[in-house]
């Protein structure tokens, strides 16, 4: 990792992206790091696409990842691994889970859902760690937790150790649904392995 | 006073720069650049304002405001404020004769904060080589640190008014001067009117928000770098929630040869396709008053003109239009969707809403009591829902020489209380689905398309050759609002027995 590292996160509003991000945010603080993160809400709900931008280091200036310099690529939908291409560099590695949600041309018929986004992504050099994170949710025994999977899964490339991981969750989320969190990451943390 | 202002637009229709008006206004304003200098300036900004009796401003942009980092917490300090009511008519009644020697105070008060500013820590020079040297705040100072590392900055950590000594201090000591800043070029026309030479919005946009990136290639324009470029992808806008009562008005007047001016809110996302049903927005309660406007213009055009508000909105700055349109004798229809609550923004309740900021019980205000009291004869309420009935209730609302306003009762999906009730999904009866796509229209999320490939397969999946797909609903996201159902003629959808 250099000086500064930066985590992209892309999805759909509803996902729970911003939870996702926030989870991350306070581990790489438990881990002795500055943090800054920034997303835009607003109109970004309701179904559109959503990013959240959160960069780690000794010292964070600017809350925005520049073009180019995005070092861990969050996609929790799987057409949105490749609408912020221009963030991505050869290095970067990108966690996607393989869920589609369909958009309202594609819904509607008159598109189709681009089937070869993660092959694209291939074929530029980058690393694409797929994860079902849906279907482990699933699993787990809450769909909603498909968030918190995917912080498992991108926990295995970052310099914190998962215990860091596991306060936040056990400090942070409501007891009822703690469990079931703490599960969701261990299943993530495995399914990247 | 705090303001955001929104470089960028990222949730906003303008991009206005409101570091104008602190020089408008003769306000002190400060502009903090990442969330420990924000609590840091709001205690700086009540000293001040104690200090030279004035109010103070904070200018925060998008990247202040939602942004989250590290702040260390100072010790509570309680302040030595009693409540009490202070008699000061010489400061409180602004007639010519006391506004007068209050302007010479305002005048004053600008010198004593001009002095401040000049020794202020918030003002500060940060050495490093002389051969660049970059006046900024905000948040580009925080792009300038990481674009240039290296180079002399002052940062201004209170943008109205300027220290001139350390400006021209500054000024003097470097080779190359920039003036960094979002939006209007502000500092650096009062540097150009000091007869400093300095280099701004030459090369700095003066749209949209700044970052490394922008502000790096600005001043060094070979700094370049190639980037993977996004491949085509079909857009993903936002839409409104499956369930939402706001569909069922706006599938109506995409089907009505009407001008909708509409308002701000979740139902502005009416302008999006399949709905397309909106032709106007520009600010809260703008749409009342374009329509009586339109109105006026438009002779005869009465029953071509139909508004759009939300309840919310319809009571920030609603409620004068339609005073005004009523007194001044025009005629058009008015739509106030009451979905209970302020939804865009997050589920602030309003005062239509039976409750408070801190969820304690609180008037409601009474929509058709209101409307009648302004002196609106024609007051009808309709459940959205029910697409069919909603037509006919709009159609006759429109038909009328005078003004009329038509209530649009549901709740908002999202109210705490709608969530927790059981939801009995629909679904769609496969065999009775002729394709007609009337509910596809409805733009619902909860709904999709399937196209056959060819007749042959229309045939082989037992429907007419000529049949194009089919639809079918999402029962994960299906609410059961039941709009589609009340369009579909063949029976086509329908609820699962309970
Ligand atoms: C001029 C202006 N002020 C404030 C806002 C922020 N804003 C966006 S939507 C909204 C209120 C919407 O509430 P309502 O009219 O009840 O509609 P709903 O979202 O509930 O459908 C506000 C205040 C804005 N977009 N523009
Ligand atoms: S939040 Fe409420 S008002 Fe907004 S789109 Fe969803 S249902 Fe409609």
């Amino acid at each position: 990792m250099k000086e500064t590292g930066n985590i992209l996160f892309s999805g759909v509003g509803g996902q729970g992206i911003l939870l996702a991000s926030e989870v991350t945010a306070y581990s790489l603080l438990g881990a002795g790091y500055d943090v800054k993160k920034s997303e835009v809400h607003g109109m970004a709900q309701r179904g559109g696409s959503v990013t959240a931008q959160l960069r780690f280091g000794k010292k964070v200036y600017s809350p925005l990842i520049e073009p180019g310099c995005a070092d861990i690529l969050m996609a929790f939908e799987m057409m949105e691994a490749s609408r912020y291409a221009e963030y991505l560099h050869k290095d970067t590695k990108v966690i996607v889970n393989t869920q589609k949600i369909l958009p309202p041309a594609v819904a509607t018929g008159q598109m189709a859902y681009p089937d070869d986004v993660l092959a694209n992504l291939r074929e530029l050099g980058i690393t694409v760690v797929e994860v079902d994170a849906f279907e482990i949710a699933k699993q787990v025994g809450e769909p909603k937790t498909a968030n918190v999977v995917m912080v498992g899964a991108m926990s295995a490339f970052l310099p914190v150790d998962p215990k860091n991981y596991i306060q936040v969750i056990e400090t942070r989320v409501k007891e009822q649904f703690r469990d079931v969190n703490l599960k969701a990451f261990e299943a993530g943390r495995n399914a990247s392995k | 006073m705090v303001t955001a202002d929104d470089p960028e637009m990222h949730s906003s229709q303008n991009e206005q720069d409101n570091r104008n008006y602190a020089l408008a206004a003769k306000v002190p304003m400060l502009e903090p650049s990442e969330p420990q200098e924000v609590k840091e300036f709001m205690r700086i900004a009540y000293e001040l304002s104690e200090e030279l009796d004035t109010p103070v401003m904070m200018r925060m942009t998008t990247r202040v405001s939602h942004v989250k980092g590290v702040v260390t917490p100072d010790e509570r300090r309680e302040g030595p404020v009693e409540r009490k009511i202070e008699k000061v008519p010489s400061k409180l009644v602004m007639l010519p004769a006391m506004a007068k020697t209050r302007r010479v105070y305002v005048e004053e008060r600008m010198i004593k904060c001009c002095e401040i500013a000049e020794t202020a820590p918030y003002n500060r020079i940060e050495r490093g080589d002389n051969s660049k040297g970059f006046i900024t705040g905000g948040v580009s100072y925080l792009y300038v640190k990481e674009a240039f590392p290296e180079a002399s900055v002052l940062k201004l950590g209170m943008c109205w008014p300027l220290p001139e000594n350390l400006i021209r201090e500054f000024a003097a000591s470097v080779d190359t001067l920039y003036v960094v800043e979002e939006l209007d070029p502000f500092i650096e026309t009062q540097l150009k009117a000091m007869g400093i030479k300095c280099i701004g919005k030459e090369v700095i946009p003066n749209q949209g928000e700044l970052n490394t990136d922008i502000v790096r290639r600005a001043i060094d324009p070979t700094a370049t770098k190639e980037l993977f470029a996004a491949p085509k992808l079909p857009n993903r806008p936002p839409n409104m929630c499956a369930g939402c009562p706001h569909r069922g008005i706006f599938f109506n007047l995409s089907r009505m040869n009407v001008f909708v001016s509409g308002d701000i809110g979740c139902y502005t996302l009416g302008f999006l396709p399949p709905l397309s049903a909106m032709d106007a927005c520009v600010c809260m309660g703008a749409s009342v008053s374009m329509a009586h406007g339109m109105q006026k213009a438009l002779e005869g055009a009465h029953n071509k003109i139909v508004s759009v508000i939300g309840d919310s909105t319809f009571v920030h700055t609603g409620i004068n239009g339609l005073i005004n349109t009523v007194y001044n004798n025009s005629a058009s229809t008015l739509i106030i969707l009451d979905n209970r609550i302020t939804a865009m923004t997050g589920q602030q309740p309003n005062p239509a809403s039976g409750s408070n900021i801190k969820g304690e019980a609180a008037n409601a205000l009474d929509f058709v009591a209101l409307c009648k009291a302004v002196g609106v004869k024609h007051v009808f309420e309709v459940n959205p829902h029910d697409v069919v009935n909603t037509r006919q209730v709009l159609k006759d609302a429109i038909e009328l020489e005078e003004m009329s306003v038509v209530i649009s009762k549901a709740p908002c999906v999202l109210l705490p209380e709608m969530k927790r009730k059981k939801k009995i999904p629909l679904f769609t009866v496969r065999e009775n689905c002729v394709g007609c796509t009337s509910c596809i229209r409805l733009g619902c999320p909860a709904i999709s398309w399937t196209s056959f490939k060819d007749a042959d397969e229309a045939e082989a999946r037992g429907y007419k050759r000529k049949q194009k797909g089919f639809s079918s609903i999402n029962e994960d996201h299906c609410l059961g609002c039941g709009q589609c159902a009340s369009l579909c003629k063949f029976n086509a959808i329908t609820k699962r027995e309970e």
